[in-house]
């Protein structure tokens, strides 16, 4: 294996693209170096990406948005005042990952492009409706986060592209998210199933909405058919039974270890309730 | 495989070391280095034995290569007494009898260390939350919080 430590997203992409074997790109190395561990994924070349300029900033976009390091921890993210504010269902899905330890490492990025379908704080950020930025040969790219996930451990970027920001648009007024997960235990667990929602009011009307499912398909993915079912609401028990009802339609979750699909289903219908009563009233707190 | 020269700073003392690429900073710590109180429980995250400081920040020194280390300043339980006076956390632990076998023992000791050093009055609750990536096979975690907050208290002077 050998070790790289690239100063630009730029020296780091041309490496990964040139490398004839298997490249990893180190973040916080929570689940590479599981991998590495476990002899499950032994990279040729390991690009540590913490060497490159900026990569810990956080910082407000002309937009009004929010502009995330790629090396940004979980601790660090939760110590930010302003993206707490602005989107505490981002942070409270990335905060859910692993202990305090981990926290002092894992970072979004590293979570999204682990391509887990329970990965915690994906739903959260396609609720939100965050992009990322991409640099590979072929020149630079936004992409949606809807977009990165392929399947089970599988993304989207092709050879030599790397993520070089995550950028969570403005919030605009009145808007609230919010991400729930169930596991059996309060701590260091995965989910069973992850909910995500995201909307704006309009006095005590619903807008706008987004809504992300994880744990209940082989990627975390949006669920358009349960935002329309709370557009235009009050979020009164007619919506909230058709949010369920949606959100149970949406879901091919599979059976294992964690949970039957049958439970799963039954799961997601509660959580995408909670999380929407979540954003509803977090909307309503929150002004420009 | 050629290995790399890692120059880095353990409790407070500049140290170099040559390490495989593959090699995780707990490998480093016990082979290289001979600091054999970060323990091994799982090497993968979860028992939190092998728990450090890198920089200040509490980390599983097992999901951080020994090349990361490079610059930075690592802190181990090896670094927690003053010469012969044990750190009140170490007193504490043996005053409550908050271990058995031990093997957790230095991983919870560094964690708590790093929590009360940001946190000098925690609540039972924040302590628990704080340690969950700290298993322990034998101890059922009473005592280790009840450790952890006595020594918080005596730190903070109130008996
Ligand atoms: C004990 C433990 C508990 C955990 N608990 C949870 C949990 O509760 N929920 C959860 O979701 N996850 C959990 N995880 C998994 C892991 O911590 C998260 O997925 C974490 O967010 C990964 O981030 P990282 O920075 O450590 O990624 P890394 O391990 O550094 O990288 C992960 C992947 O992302 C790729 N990558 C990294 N950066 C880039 C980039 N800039 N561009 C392109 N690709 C990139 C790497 O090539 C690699 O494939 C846990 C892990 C451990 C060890
Ligand atoms: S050995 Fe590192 S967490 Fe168990
Ligand atoms: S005392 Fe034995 S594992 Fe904790």
């Amino acid at each position: 294996m050998r070790f790289h430590t690239p100063k630009t997203f730029e020296q780091a992409a041309t490496i990964a693209a040139g490398a004839s074997g298997l490249t990893r790109f180190l973040a916080g190395g929570t689940d590479v170096l599981v991998q590495l561990r476990a002899a499950i994924v032994t990279p040729d070349d390991l690009i540590d990406l913490k060497h490159i300029p900026g990569v810990k900033d956080i910082s407000r976009t002309a937009e009004g948005g929010w502009r995330i390091g790629i090396a940004v921890s979980g601790a660090e993210l939760g110590r930010h005042t302003g993206v707490c504010a602005d989107w505490p269902g981002v942070v409270e899905g990335m905060q859910l990952v692993g202990s305090t330890q981990v926290q002092g490492r894992a970072t979004l990025v590293g979570n999204l492009c682990n391509g887990s379908p329970a990965a915690d704080s994906v739903p959260g950020m396609m609720a939100a409706g965050a992009m990322v930025s991409v640099i590979g040969p072929q020149g630079s790219r936004a992409v949606a986060v809807e977009d990165i996930p392929a399947g089970p451990s599988r993304t989207t970027l092709l050879p030599g592209e790397v993520i070089t920001a995550i950028v969570l648009p403005p919030r605009g007024a009145h808007g609230g998210d919010a991400y729930l997960r169930f596991i059996p235990r309060t701590e260091m667990d995965i989910a069973v199933v992850g909910v995500a929602v995201n909307l704006r009011r309009d006095g005590a009307r619903i807008t706008e909405a987004r809504i992300a499912l994880g744990a209940v398909g082989p990627k975390v993915m949006l669920a358009p058919a349960a935002a329309q079912a709370i557009m235009g609401t009050t979020l009164d028990e007619a919506a909230l039974a058709a949010l369920s009802a949606a959100a149970i339609a949406a879901s091919t979750p599979i059976s294992d270890k964690r949970g039957t699909a049958t439970f799963r289903k039954d799961i997601v219908g509660v959580l995408v309730q909670r999380a929407a009563r979540i954003a509803y009233a977090r909307a309503e707190g929150a002004s420009a | 495989m050629s290995k790399i020269h890692v120059s880095t700073t353990v409790n407070g003392d500049a140290v170099e070391f040559l390490a495989d690429p593959r090699d995780t900073l707990l490998d480093c710590l016990r082979d290289q280095l001979g600091l054999t109180g970060t323990k091994e429980g799982c090497g993968t995250g979860d028992c939190g034995a092998c728990s450090v400081q890198l920089d200040g920040v509490l980390v599983c020194s097992c999901l951080v290569l020994g090349a990361e280390a490079e610059g930075k300043t690592v802190a181990t339980v090896e670094g927690l007494s003053t010469g012969p006076d044990l750190h009140p956390l170490q007193r504490k632990f043996i005053e409550h009898a908050a271990l058995q076998c031990g093997f957790c023992t230095p991983g919870i000791l560094v964690a708590a260390n790093a929590l009360l050093a940001q946190n000098p009055d925690p609540t039972e609750t924040e302590v628990r939350y704080w340690l969950a990536g700290n298993l322990c096979r034998c101890t059922g975690y009473d005592k280790i919080i009840r450790a952890v907050m006595d020594a918080g208290a005596e730190m903070r002077g109130v008996n």
